[in-house]
């Protein structure tokens, strides 16, 4: 630890949204400015529902698809992608010393039984006895260790083999902003040499759409791009997954395993979020992540369109114009705990291209690209609570 | 400096204060005189009617009112006497700010039914209720306070705003070790550098009529009613599952050189942390107990010590048939011949399992276990299972020299995590 922090590695990225999966298939759908969202299955709630997807080609049991969920396939499915593009999988050495953090929410709810217990409550004559009862018999015993939040790290390790540690944070968009930090940090610390981080979200769930309706935070009837949301602001909940192998240099070198680039630092807060907190808690952050690559570069933004976080957010991105902003919540949707390792993946991919995805923002908020990209910053700002930031750098 | 540092180089980690709620009482004064009296603090659940349900007990907390009730809110208030406990120990920061970032672990959160309730008799529907029609009560804005209640990081938010901790609390999840891996990511941050202090707390006040039920339809709890007092029965031959409970426990984390410079109290060590994680089943350990024998031996390791310095086990020790048959095997394999020799007892058997918090709820004991030289009783134990050759404490408490223990974790999800604690920094 005496010579200094070592360097982080991206050298794995596994990714799926509305977009397809895999980086490349995003960044050209991204570049053209594809948009997948769903106005009608949840009307008058918008979504971005996972585009078609094959589970068996990484989760091959189909006994193992059967203990999970949708949110847990989707994110063993995206962790299994991100260990193949490391060059990890089926390395049971590697695996047994991989450090794993998984951001996650869960709580995946049979809706049928919910319905069929609620339409009776009402009529049954005594209510306790009887919501005791139907419980005993509608719940599906798996079904709990579907809904746990720690059994998609679980999963991972029984799908994957990943089993050097398995840590679950939940907490919405910050809990996946610390996965990401604490992976670094040991990394850069001597703690880990390879960590796999990230999450998963199925964003086509009405028990989902019910918690944040409460303080109606969805995006409803119209769809618009993120930027364009001002004066009709909600998020689009989207179905995605997202993991990230991160691994010490040394480490990436001794087993020959190629960088996409470099995760150089994160860091993020909790404001209190009184009128202004996220412009100022951005702008305090960008201080701390110390760029060295020249002024220019891009602004991958989790902007999620709800306000008044999203115009805040804003106004610190304008402070910065010589970063051309890209807000793929306006494509990929909100995923909450993932959107943060997502959005590291997109600005890897990006990085390691040399060029940023082309905008077709409205409001003309996202400028056309500068020539060669090899920075970027990515934003990641909860609707409710958290703030971070991380440097992804093109390794040369 | 050197005796800042341990073995590895690294800052060590000393405990500055601590606190805790478990059904036997608030505050670690009574627990302690309760806990080495050998009392239960199981009871027959009254929190909500039990007809038609195996299991009818439970270590709920009944002694504190939280209105109104919700596995969130309780767990919040428990967390808020674990931690002004912890905090009025230490004697570290001020009211409103505690100078170091807080690792929560806590259960994960979810709308309950009384909540589900009140949205159906607002939406107004009559024959049938679907989620179309809580949504079209929750649009309406009147049910605003249950979004910030129900968010996963809704505990973690509200203890770092009371608390005035730094930074982004952390929330974790690791099910039944969760706990533990609260004061392990506390412990890292300190050897990391990132920070002089750390508040680790685990809590958990989920019994509710459907977690409960979910746990008896995995069979994994005891569904021996009557006497409720006797229902946990670790390590014993008719153990037959593990009974919920409540509780919480929360520790002040500071590095020595920190502790010493402010004149601090020195509660004890966290010399070391293993973990290792599972991947033969989703609620089963590996038959051959390799990542639980790992576990305990990255700890000691780590610890910078061998398994002849360890004095005594805190067991994670449930009382299912399963755990205490591995955990039986895990610790005969690291231990070889002086696994006769070492006691090895467990909270639960009078406590319950607190779930979430139990890591740290039994962190708190077994550091109290050594400043006290004092083991409480695995009771219970009244008829001995043959396949189980370990010093379990029977029933009583009893007086003991130790230096250094071991605090064993494990959980659903192929999670275990062991804390190596000593009395003093070496």
């Amino acid at each position: 630890m005496a010579d200094g922090p070592r360097e982080t590695w991206i050298t794995g990225v596994g990714i799926l949204s509305c977009l397809g999966e895999g980086p490349d298939a995003h960044w050209q759908a991204l570049d053209a400015g594809k948009i997948n969202v769903d106005t009608t299955k949840f009307a008058p709630y918008i979504v971005h529902p996972l585009a078609p997807v094959n589970f068996d080609a990484q989760i091959p049991k189909k006994g193992d698809q059967r203990q999970m969920e949708p949110w847990q396939r989707i994110g063993t499915y995206a962790a299994g992608l991100a260990l193949a593009s490391a060059g990890a999988k089926g390395n049971a050495d590697l695996l047994g010393r991989m450090d794993m953090i998984v951001a996650a929410g869960g709580g995946e709810r049979d809706l049928a039984a919910d319905g069929a217990i609620l339409s009776g409550l009402p009529k049954a004559g005594e209510q306790e006895p009887f919501l005791n009862e139907r419980l005993m018999n509608d719940l599906r015993p798996t079904l709990f260790l579907a809904q746990l939040s720690n059994l998609l790290a679980g999963n991972i390790s029984i799908v994957h083999g990943v089993t050097g540690s398995s840590r679950t944070f939940m907490g919405e968009e910050a809990s996946g902003v610390d996965a990401v930090r604490i992976g670094v940090a040991r990394i850069q610390s001597g703690q880990s040499d390879i960590v796999l981080v990230g999450g998963a979200q199925n964003g086509e769930r009405k028990e989902m759409l019910l918690l944040y309706e409460f303080a109606q935070f969805n995006l409803t009837k119209e769809f618009k791009p993120v930027w364009a949301r001002h004066g009709h602001p909600g998020f689009a909940l989207g179905s995605m997954g997202a993991f990230l192998v991160l691994e010490s240099s040394d480490n990436a070198r001794a087993r020959g395993a190629k960088p996409m680039a470099r995760l150089t630092s994160v860091v993020n807060a909790r404001s209190e979020r009184k009128p202004g907190d996220v412009t100022t808690t951005l702008a305090r952050l960008w201080d701390k992540i110390a760029l060295r690559r020249g002024k220019n570069g891009a602004f991958i933004s989790g902007a999620t369109g709800v306000e008044p976080a999203t115009s805040e957010e804003r106004a610190f991105l304008k402070g910065h114009p010589e970063f051309a902003v890209r807000a793929t919540g306006s494509h990929i949707g909100h995923g909450v705990e993932p959107q943060f390792a997502m959005n590291i993946a997109l600005a890897a991919v990006a990085v390691q291209r040399g060029a940023l995805f082309a905008s077709q923002d409205p409001t003309g908020f996202e400028r056309a690209a500068d020539d060669a990209l090899a920075q970027a910053v990515v934003t990641g700002v909860g609707h409710w609570r958290g703030e971070g930031l991380a440097l992804v750098e093109k390794i040369d | 400096m050197a005796a800042m540092h341990d073995k590895a180089g690294r800052p060590m980690v000393v405990v500055t204060g601590s606190g805790l709620v478990t059904p036997l009482g608030a505050g670690k004064v009574d627990n302690w005189k309760r806990l080495t009296a050998g009392e239960s603090g199981i009871h027959a659940i009254t929190r909500f009617a039990t007809e038609s349900l195996k299991t009818k007990i439970a270590g709920t907390i009944d002694f504190l009112t939280v209105e109104p009730l919700s596995a969130p809110a309780m767990a919040e208030r428990l967390a808020e006497l674990a931690i002004e406990e912890a905090i009025a120990q230490s004697g570290l920061g001020s009211r409103g700010h505690f100078p170091g970032p807080l690792f929560l672990a806590v259960a994960p959160n979810e709308l309950e039914w009384p909540q589900r309730e009140v949205l159906a008799k607002a939406s107004g529907a009559n024959e049938t209720v679907s989620y179309d029609d809580l949504l079209r009560a929750a649009a309406s804005g009147r049910f605003r306070s249950y979004h910030e209640r129900f968010l996963f990081g809704s505990v973690g938010e509200a203890l770092a705003g009371t608390f005035g901790t730094e930074g982004s609390p952390i929330s974790l999840s690791t099910a039944c070790a969760s706990g533990a891996s609260a004061i392990q990511l506390g412990l890292e941050a300190i050897r990391r550098g990132e920070t002089d202090a750390a508040l680790c707390v685990a809590t958990d006040g989920s019994i509710n009529v459907e977690s409960l039920i979910r746990f008896s339809l995995l069979s994994a709890l005891s569904v021996q009613n009557d006497p409720p007092q006797g229902a946990a029965k670790p390590f014993a031959k008719n153990r037959d599952g593990f009974v919920m409970a409540e509780g919480a426990g929360a520790m002040v984390l500071e590095s020595y050189e920190a502790a010493v410079a402010r004149g601090a109290n020195i509660l004890g060590v966290i010399a070391g942390c293993g973990e290792l994680a599972d991947s033969f089943h989703r609620t089963r350990s590996s038959p051959d107990g390799k990542p639980i024998i790992g576990c305990i031996r990255n700890a000691i390791a780590d610890a910078g010590l061998t398994p002849d310095d360890i004095d005594y086990i805190n067991a994670h020790g449930t009382g299912t048939p399963e755990n205490d048959k591995m955990e039986c095997l895990a610790v005969s394999a690291v231990l070889g011949d002086r696994v006769k020799d070492v006691p090895i007892s467990s909270n639960k058997s009078m406590i319950g399992h607190t779930l979430s918090a139990a890591g740290a709820v039994e962190a708190v004991i077994t550091l109290m276990t050594l400043e006290h030289q004092r083991i409480p009783p695995t009771i219970n134990y009244n008829v001995p299972d043959p396949a189980i050759l370990l010093d379990v404490v029977p029933n009583a408490a009893r007086d003991a020299r130790m230096r250094h223990a071991i605090s064993n974790s494990f959980g659903f999800g192929g999670q275990n995590v062991s804390l190596v604690l000593a009395r003093e920094p070496a």
